[in-house]
C-alpha cells in the first residue's frame, strides 16, 4: 500500500522536477537568473499568472473551464482604479472589487448550472461581455491617477519582512486554497463533482451548489489579481489580462491537473506557474526573441502533457 | 487449446496471483470461479493481453505466446467481454458492434451504413433481442447493452470467448436466450471461459471449472463429477451452511407508502406500502421500470403524478438531497456510473454520502473519517490493500460492498437496494444478506429490487411484480414461488389484481 501511494506521489511530483530541471539550465546558461532581484522579479510576475491559475484549479478539477477570468480581471481592476481615483477609502474599494470578481463568477456558475449551457460556451460568452463592459466603463481608455494611498500602494509594490507582498499575497492564497482543497469536505465535493458527477449527485451532494461556488471563487481570485496588477501599474487599462486564461489554463495542466475534471492538486498548479514564468524570464535573459519565445512555450507544454499521459496510460 | 501455467502477477509489491495454471480445450465452456478479489479478472486480463505477466508462460494450441496488447490475443481469436461493460454511450446499437471494423466500400472510409444496420439486426434477432438498431445505446439498459457486448464478440469471429460475469445484469428469460446462443457456438468449436458467481448456471452449461482462491490456484473438477458444496468448500476454504440466512425481525407500521405514483412513459399509477423492519422485494423483467420507481422516490426523476407518504405524512422529494433527509438511502445498480467515483479511494467513496459527519465546521476529521471507514472495511469483509486504494483497482465484488457501505453509514431508514448482489461472490452475498437482516432487525424498511428470483424468494417477507410499468401482483413469503413471480412478470395469468 505504500508503495501504491509513493509511487503516485512520484508521478505527482513530475512537474517539480521539471521546475528544478528548467532552473538549472536557465542558471547555467546565465548566472544572473539566480539573483535576488531578478527571482523576486520572476515570483512578482507570477503571483499574478499564479493566482488566476489557482481558480482555474478549482474548476478544472470539476470537470469545468473558466475563460471569463481575464476579462473579470479587467473589470474589476478599472472599478477599483475609478474608485481610489474618486477618492474611495482603499479598503473599501479592494473590498468592492473583491465581492464583484465573487458575483461575476458566481454569474458564470449560475449560467452554467441552472441554464444547463456548457462551462466552454458559457465562459466564453461572458469573457465577451465582461470585457465590453470594461470597455463601455472605461471609455476605452486607462485610468490612472490613482492617488497615493500607502495601503493600496503596498498591495503591489510593497515588501512584507523582505519579501514583495504579491508573492506573500500568492503564498497565503496557495496555503488557504490548499487547505480548502485537501482538508474540508468542500473541496472533498469539488474532486467528487469532477470525478463522478451522477454518482455525487446520487450520494447527496448539491453539485449545483459545488460549481457556482468554484466559479465565484475563480471569480473573487481574478479579482484579487486585478487589485495587485491595478496597485503595480497604478493604473488600470481596458485591455488588462487578454489571454490571461490561456496561461492560466496552461499552468493548470502543466501541474498535472486533468481537464476531464476529479484529478490533480493546487500544488501542481504552483509549480505549472512557476515553470511558465521561470521560462518567460529565462528566455528573456537568454535572449531569445519574443517570437521564439511562444514556439518554446507551446513546445514545452506539449511534452509536459505527452508526458502525463503516458504515466496514465 | 490454451495452457496457462506458473501465473504470477503482483500489483505493486500486492501479488494477486500466484503460480496459477489454467487449460482450455476446443470446444469447451470453462467456468472460472473463487471469491471477489481471487483473481479471476486479471487472470484473463493478462490471457487477452491487457495486463503482462510477471511470471508464467500461456500457450495458444501449443505455440509459446506473448501478447503485449488486446489486439495480439484478438489476432488470435482471443476475445473478452468483461465484466464492466464498454459501450460507448451516445453511438448506436450499430456503432458499437461495428466499432473499428466498420464496413465500408473498399478503402475509400465511406460507410456502408444500410448494410451494417440490416446485419446488425440480424445479428440481434439470432440473440433474440429486439431493439432497434438505430437506438443510442446508453437509452439501452444495462442488461441488453450486455447482449450487444456479447453479439460484438460473436461478430468479431472469436475461437475463444471470455465472458466475466455476463448475466450478471441479465434476467432469467435472457439468460436462457444466452445459453442457447453459447451452446450453439460451442456446437461450432468457440470455447468458453465462463466467470459467474451463479452457481446454478455453472452447473447448467459448463463442462469443467477451475477455482481460484485468494490468487492461488485451487483445482480443477469436471462438472459431472463434482457438486454444489464441494465447489463452495474450494472456494471459501470453509463450511458456509444456510445460504439466505434466517431473520427475526418484527414487522412493524407502514413506514413508506406510494400511492398512484405516475412517471409519464415509465411507470403507471403505482401503489404499494412498506413497513419498518420489512423487506420488500421487487420483481420485474428488466426494463419493467423498477430502477426508475426506485429513482423517484429517491428524488433523482421527477413524478408526473402521485403522492409519497413517510411515516403517513405526505412528503415532497425533489432531490436525493430531499429523500436522504427523510431517511432513505439508495444502492445504486449500476455501480460504475451511479454508485462509485472510481478515481477516489474506498474511504473517499465511503464517506461521500456523509462527510458531515466526519467534519466539523467543514473541515475533515481524519481520525472519525478513518475509524468510520475502517469500520464497513471490517464488517462486510471488503478485501483491499487498505482504506486508501482507489476503488477503480478494486474487484467487482468488493466495489459494490463499497457502495453499500456509502449507504450504511447514513445510517438509513428506508433502504432502496437495487441488485445488491450483482457482481458478489457467493461468501459475500451472505454477508450481504446478513447486513439486510441486521438493518431489517433494526427496524429498517427495504426495498429490494431484484432479477435473481432465488434470491428474492429467499430473502423478501413479500414481493411485488412489475411488468411494463404496471405492478402486476403482490406475493406473500408463503405463497412465493418462481413460476407465480414468473406470471406476474410476463403477465401470463392473473391473481391477486392490485
Ligand atoms: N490495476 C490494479 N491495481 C492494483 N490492484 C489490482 C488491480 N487490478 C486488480 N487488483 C487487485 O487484484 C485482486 C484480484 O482482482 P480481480 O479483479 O482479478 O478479482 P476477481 O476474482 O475478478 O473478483 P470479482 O469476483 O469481485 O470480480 C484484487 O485484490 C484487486 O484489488
Ligand atoms: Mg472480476
Amino acid at each position: 500500500m505504500s508503495n501504491y501511494k509513493s509511487k503516485e506521489m512520484l508521478s505527482k511530483l513530475g512537474p517539480l522536477f521539471g521546475l528544478i530541471l528548467l532552473i538549472i539550465v536557465v542558471s547555467i546558461l546565465n548566472p544572473s537568473f539566480l539573483s535576488i532581484a531578478n527571482i523576486f522579479n520572476v515570483l512578482r510576475q507570477v503571483s499574478i499568472s499564479a493566482i488566476i491559475a489557482f481558480g482555474m484549479t478549482f474548476v478544472i478539477l470539476t470537470g469545468g473551464i473558466d475563460l471569463s477570468v481575464g476579462s473579470t480581471l479587467a473589470l474589476t481592476g478599472a472599478i477599483a482604479a475609478s474608485l481610489l481615483a474618486s477618492g474611495t477609502d482603499p479598503f473599501l474599494t479592494m473590498g468592492i472589487a473583491l465581492i464583484i470578481g465573487l458575483i461575476l463568477g458566481a454569474i458564470n456558475g449560475v449560467i452554467i448550472t441552472k441554464g444547463k449551457v456548457a462551462p466552454f460556451i458559457a465562459t466564453l460568452a461572458t469573457m465577451t461581455i465582461y470585457r465590453g463592459l470594461t470597455l463601455v466603463y472605461t471609455d476605452g481608455r486607462p485610468i490612472s491617477g490613482l492617488g497615493d494611498h500607502y495601503s493600496f500602494q503596498l498591495f503591489g509594490k510593497g515588501y512584507f519582512l523582505g519579501f514583495p507582498v504579491p508573492v506573500v499575497t500568492m503564498v497565503i492564497a496557495f496555503v488557504i486554497l490548499y487547505f480548502i482543497l485537501q482538508k474540508t469536505t468542500f473541496g472533498r465535493r469539488v474532486y467528487a463533482v469532477g470525478g463522478n458527477e451522477e454518482a455525487a449527485k446520487l450520494s447527496g451532494i448539491n453539485t449545483d451548489k459545488v460549481k457556482i461556488a468554484v466559479y465565484a471563487i475563480t471569480g473573487f481570485l481574478a479579482a484579487l489579481a486585478a487589485l495587485i496588477l491595478t496597485s503595480r501599474l497604478n493604473s488600470a487599462q481596458p485591455t488588462a489580462g487578454e489571454s490571461y486564461e490561456l496561461d492560466a489554463i496552461a499552468a493548470v495542466v502543466l501541474g498535472g491537473t486533468s481537464l476531464n475534471g476529479g484529478k490533480g492538486w493546487i500544488f501542481g498548479t504552483l509549480i505549472g506557474a512557476l515553470i511558465i514564468g521561470v521560462l518567460n524570464n529565462g528566455m528573456n535573459l537568454i535572449g531569445v526573441s519574443s517570437f521564439w519565445q511562444q514556439v518554446v512555450k507551446g513546445i514545452v507544454i506539449l511534452i509536459a502533457v505527452l508526458m502525463d499521459r503516458k504515466k496514465t496510460v | 487449446m490454451i495452457e496457462m501455467s506458473g501465473i504470477t502477477k503482483a500489483f505493486s509489491g500486492n501479488v494477486v496471483l500466484n503460480n496459477v495454471q489454467f487449460e482450455l480445450a476446443d470446444g469447451e465452456i470453462h467456468a472460472l470461479m473463487g471469491e471477489n478479489g481471487a483473481g479471476k479478472s486479471t487472470m484473463m486480463k493478462i490471457l487477452s493481453g491487457i495486463y503482462t505477466k510477471d511470471a508464467g508462460e500461456i500457450k495458444v494450441d501449443g505455440q509459446v505466446v506473448n501478447f503485449k496488447s488486446p489486439k495480439d490475443a484478438e489476432k488470435l481469436g482471443i476475445i473478452v467481454i468483461h465484466q464492466e461493460l464498454n459501450m460507448l454511450p451516445d453511438l448506436t446499437v450499430t456503432q458499437n458492434l461495428f466499432l473499428g471494423k466498420e464496413l465500408t466500400y473498399g478503402k475509400t472510409g465511406i460507410l456502408k451504413t444500410r448494410q451494417m444496420e440490416k446485419e446488425a439486426s440480424q445479428l440481434l434477432s439470432k440473440l433474440g433481442l429486439n431493439v432497434n438498431p438505430k437506438t443510442r445505446t446508453g437509452d439501452l439498459s444495462v442488461g441488453k447493452q450486455q447482449i450487444i457486448e456479447i453479439a460484438k464478440a460473436i461478430a468479431s469471429n472469436a475461437k475463444v470467448i471470455v465472458m466475466d460475469e455476463p448475466t450478471a445484469a441479465l434476467t432469467d428469460r435472457e439468460i436462457e436466450t444466452l445459453f442457447q446462443t453459447i451452446r450453439e457456438l460451442k456446437a461450432k468449436g468457440i470455447s468458453f471461459v465462463y466467470i459467474s458467481h451463479r452457481m446454478e448456471e455453472i452447473f447448467a452449461i459448463c463442462d469443467r471449472i477451475t477455482i481460484l482462491r485468494d490468487g492461488q490456484y485451487v483445482g480443477v473438477r469436471n462438472i459431472p463429477e463434482t457438486n454444489f458444496d464441494e465447489i463452495v468448500a474450494m472456494m471459501v476454504g470453509r463450511e458456509l451452511g444456510e445460504r439466505f440466512p434466517e431473520r427475526k425481525s418484527t414487522i412493524g407500521n407502514t413506514k413508506l407508502e406510494v400511492r398512484n405514483l405516475t412517471v409519464n412513459g415509465l411507470f403507471h399509477n403505482l401503489s404499494f406500502k412498506l413497513r419498518k423492519g420489512e423487506v420488500l422485494g421487487v420483481a420485474g423483467l428488466m426494463g419493467a421500470g423498477r430502477t426508475e420507481v426506485a429513482q423517484t422516490l429517491f428524488g433523482y426523476r421527477k413524478a408526473s403524478s402521485g403522492e409519497i407518504l413517510i411515516d403517513g405524512k405526505k412528503v415532497v422529494i425533489k432531490s436525493p438531497i430531499d429523500a436522504m433527509k427523510y431517511g432513505i438511502g439508495f444502492v445504486t445498480e449500476d455501480r460504475k456510473t451511479q454508485g462509485l467515483v472510481l478515481d477516489f479511494t474506498i474511504k473517499e467513496n465511503i464517506t461521500l454520502t456523509n462527510l458531515d459527519k466526519c467534519a466539523s465546521s467543514g473541515i475533515v476529521n481524519q481520525t472519525k473519517e478513518n475509524s468510520m471507514v475502517a469500520k464497513y472495511i471490517e464488517e462486510l469483509k471488503i478485501r483491499t490493500s487498505g482504506p486508501e486504494q482507489r476503488v477503480k483497482s478494486l474487484s467487482g465484488g468488493n466495489q459494490q460492498k463499497v457502495v453499500l457501505a456509502k449507504w450504511l453509514g447514513t445510517e438509513p431508514d428506508i433502504l432502496i437496494l437495487d441488485e445488491p448482489t450483482r457482481g458478489v461472490d457467493i461468501g459475500a452475498r451472505k454477508e450481504i444478506y446478513q447486513i439486510i437482516n441486521q438493518l431489517a432487525e433494526a427496524g429498517v424498511a427495504i426495498l429490494m429490487i431484484s432479477s435473481e428470483l432465488p434470491e428474492v424468494i429467499g430473502m423478501a417477507d413479500r414481493v411485488i411484480v412489475m411488468q411494463e410499468g404496471k405492478l402486476t401482483g403482490e406475493v406473500m413469503k408463503e405463497q412465493m414461488t418462481q413460476e407465480i413471480i414468473m406470471q406476474y412478470a410476463t403477465g401470463g395469468e392473473k391473481g391477486v389484481q392490485l
